[in-house]
């Protein structure tokens, strides 16, 4: 593997939410990184701490609740966990830029394409002229591929449809060139088509601009699209990664491979999706083992008293599963990356 | 737009005509008659029959419904049957009083209460948030006279900071010229009555004020939260906009809506607490000169100045709903 700079890197992050039902560490000291251009997958079932992960590096967690209560967010080597509100602000949007879900409920609805576009670049590039910050704009917009695109600088979000506004949305995020896109679930709420059409888009922006980009999503088939690497969360940890190719052709944790069953394969033409028995555990529950022994069927004595670490078990492959100790290559003991 | 405008107004039409005969049937169900109040007690019965006849209240109601109606769609208020004088010219020094007063009330509350609404929303649970809300409590529930008492006793009585009643000093009245003092001492360079206008503003303002205020930053308070939790507000404060923006920008645009809502209603009823104030205060006012029409049975003054004061009523609504358009550009008329 080519060593490219890590520009993000995440180091035992723990995010904990305070709640009258008691602590929830909804991000339990995870480690990853990501290199510059490149395209990261985060993927796991709903409830695993995908949002949560990516609104602390944001900075952006509910609070209260919600609070970073250990680790680091490398970003250049600058820790964002130690900045002050300032500092980070002049991080969001400039540096590290992010896209939600919800492409309907995402803009604010009482103002323009144009209106939302232009702070963006007033907040981080002040010294623009109001003109140049209009060009930049159109630019952006035509860039994301968004037709007449200074006629939509003055339509309002209701005005376009879900597919238009995901687009606005990441022209937006990339408008003050951000090294850095996380883009939480950005295809989820969209139809298949129109998904397809937004990661390509993705894809090709990662291409022309150099942005890296965390995908997160709770479907492979998303991952399989774009990503070249992809991380697998459970309950708060990360359980398996490797690159994308690596990770289809040889899954190795037990809940890696029920995903993989569960992704629809056309030619296969399935009566039912496959999809793994049981339930992510509630949030709060207090597991002693193996997060995921509840719903293994490789499960035996010592994944329930005990938590297994993740194991290397390839040079670009870890797995959180006592089935692969045998065949660790080689680890640093406390859980995070060791340099390939 | 301007449709729509013109047709609220021609809705308005039978609203307003049906308030008036309300009113017209109201006050003549009121014992006493005008003409024994105008000649006193001691009046004989004839000269209350000529007297009734002047005024032309010897003539069957729908035939004195019909001219007053006739007089009006022509804009003709009637004469006051005390004063001789017509409505129209003595209606105008009262209502600008009033709106002065009402004016300078909801403009307090309108800054105080969504300022306070929206800070308590942005730190809500601070101790901020939690003395507003009793404040808010405590206000809304307050009545408005004992508030104006209250406020007489401890700043009028008490310290002599301000003026106990009236609109302006009495050994140096203001030169009526628009009757809205405020403008009429600025406009002649009078910065020192200007000055002892304001003062005399301020208790009753204070008094009107309370109840709106407390509403309107509770309901500005409850809007902004819900509001607050938004997707947009996220995608706001992902761009590293600052929060101060992210809350009056972005949020607070969105809780507008039941904001103004709340505003609207309130101006009305701060009309009608305008005249628990006006008596409390002697301010010279519209309730207080239809409150002394009714005491002399002038029909016509009754009559007209409840015209006058529900007409303002009904374009207060109006703007209202033309003010969520400008807001909201989804919020179509037609
Ligand atoms: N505002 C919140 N208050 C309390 N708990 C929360 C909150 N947001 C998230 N959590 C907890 O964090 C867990 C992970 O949530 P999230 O990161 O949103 O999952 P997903 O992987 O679907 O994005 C949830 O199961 C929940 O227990
Ligand atoms: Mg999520």
């Amino acid at each position: 593997m080519n060593e490219s700079k890590r520009i993000l890197e995440v180091k035992e992050l723990q995010t904990t939410f305070f709640t009258d039902s008691g602590q929830i560490p909804a991000v339990d000291r995870i480690s990853f990184y990501l290199s510059d251009s490149e395209i990261v997958g985060i993927v796991g079932e709903s409830g695993c701490g995908k949002s949560v992960t990516s609104l602390s590096v944001m900075g952006l967690v509910p609070s209260p609740p919600g609070k970073i209560t250990g680790g680091e967010i490398l970003y250049n080597g600058r820790d964002l966990t130690r900045l002050t509100d300032k500092e980070m602000r002049r991080i969001r949007g400039n540096d590290i830029a992010m896209i939600f879900q919800e492409p309907m409920t995402s803009l604010n609805p009482l103002f323009t394409i144009g209106n939302q576009m232009i702070e963006a670049i007033a907040i981080h590039q002040s010294e623009m002229s109001k003109k140049q910050s209009e060009e930049k704009a159109v630019q952006m917009l035509k860039l994301v591929g968004l037709p007449r695109a200074s006629a939509l600088m003055k339509d309002y979000p209701h005005q376009l449809s879900g597919g238009m506004r995901q687009r606005v949305m990441i022209a937006m995020a990339l408008v003050c060139d951000p090294k850095v896109l996380i883009a939480d679930e950005p295809t989820t709420a969209l139809d298949v088509t129109i998904q397809a059409q937004i990661l390509q888009l993705m894809k090709k922006l990662n291409t022309d601009l150099g942005t890296a980009i965390l995908l997160i999503t709770h479907d492979l088939g998303v991952v399989a699209e774009i990503c070249e690497r992809v991380i697998v969360m459970y309950a708060g940890q990360i359980i398996e990664e490797a690159p994308t190719s690596v990770l289809f052709k040889d899954p190795q944790h037990p809940y890696t491979q029920g995903l993989i069953q569960s992704v629809p394969d056309m030619r296969l033409k399935k009566e039912r999706l496959y999809s793994i028995p049981g339930n992510v555990p509630k949030p709060g529950t207090i597991l002693t083992g193996c997060r995921f022994a509840p719903r293994c069927k490789f499960a035996f004595d010592r994944c329930i008293s005990e938590n297994p670490e993740l194991y290397v078990t390839a040079d670009v492959h870890q797995t959180r599963c006592f089935l692969y100790e045998e065949r660790k290559v080689k680890m640093d003991g406390n859980n995070t990356f060791v340099d390939s | 737009m301007l449709s729509y405008v013109g047709r609220r107004l021609v809705h308005l039409i039978p609203v307003l005509l049906g308030m008036v005969f309300i009113v017209f049937m109201m006050i003549r169900a009121i014992p006493g008659n005008p003409a024994q109040v105008i000649l006193g007690q001691q009046a004989t019965a004839e000269a209350v029959a000529a007297m009734n006849v002047k005024l032309g209240l010897d003539q069957p109601w729908y035939i004195q419904f019909f001219k007053y109606l006739g007089g009006v769609l022509q804009g003709n208020l009637g004469e006051s049957m005390r004063t001789r004088l017509p409505v129209a010219d003595e209606i105008w020094p009262h209502l600008a009083a009033t709106m002065e007063l009402a004016f300078f009330a909801i403009l307090i509350a309108i800054v105080i209460g969504i300022n306070a609404g929206i800070v308590s929303a942005w730190f809500q649970n601070s101790w901020f948030d939690y003395i507003a809300m009793v404040l808010a409590l405590v206000g809304v529930s307050m009545p408005i006279f004992w508030l104006g008492l209250l406020g007489q006793w401890t700043f009028a009585i008490e310290f002599s900071w301000l003026p106990t009643t009236g609109r302006e000093p009495v050994r140096d009245p203001v030169n009526a010229i628009t009757h809205l003092y405020i403008i009429d001492t600025l406009i002649q360079g009078r910065f020192d009555q200007f000055f002892e206008v304001v003062r005399h503003l301020i208790l009753p303002g204070a008094a009107l004020a309370t109840i709106p205020m407390a509403i309107i930053a509770r309901m500005t308070r409850s809007s902004m939260l819900e509001v607050l939790r938004s997707d947009y507000i996220r995608t706001a404060r992902a761009k590293g906009q600052k929060m101060f923006w992210v809350v009056y920008k972005h949020a607070f645009k969105n809780a507008a809506i039941p904001i103004l809502t709340i505003i609207g209603l309130q101006m009305g009823m701060l009309l009608g607490g305008a005249i628990l104030t006006e008596t409390i205060f002697a301010w010279p006012g519209i309730g207080r000169y239809i409150y002394e029409a009714i005491s002399f049975r002038d029909y016509p003054v009754i009559q007209s100045g409840i015209l006058v004061v529900a007409f303002i009523f009904v374009m207060i609504n109006l703007i209202v709903d033309l003010l969520y358009g400008l807001i909201d550009s989804r919020i179509k008329y037609d």
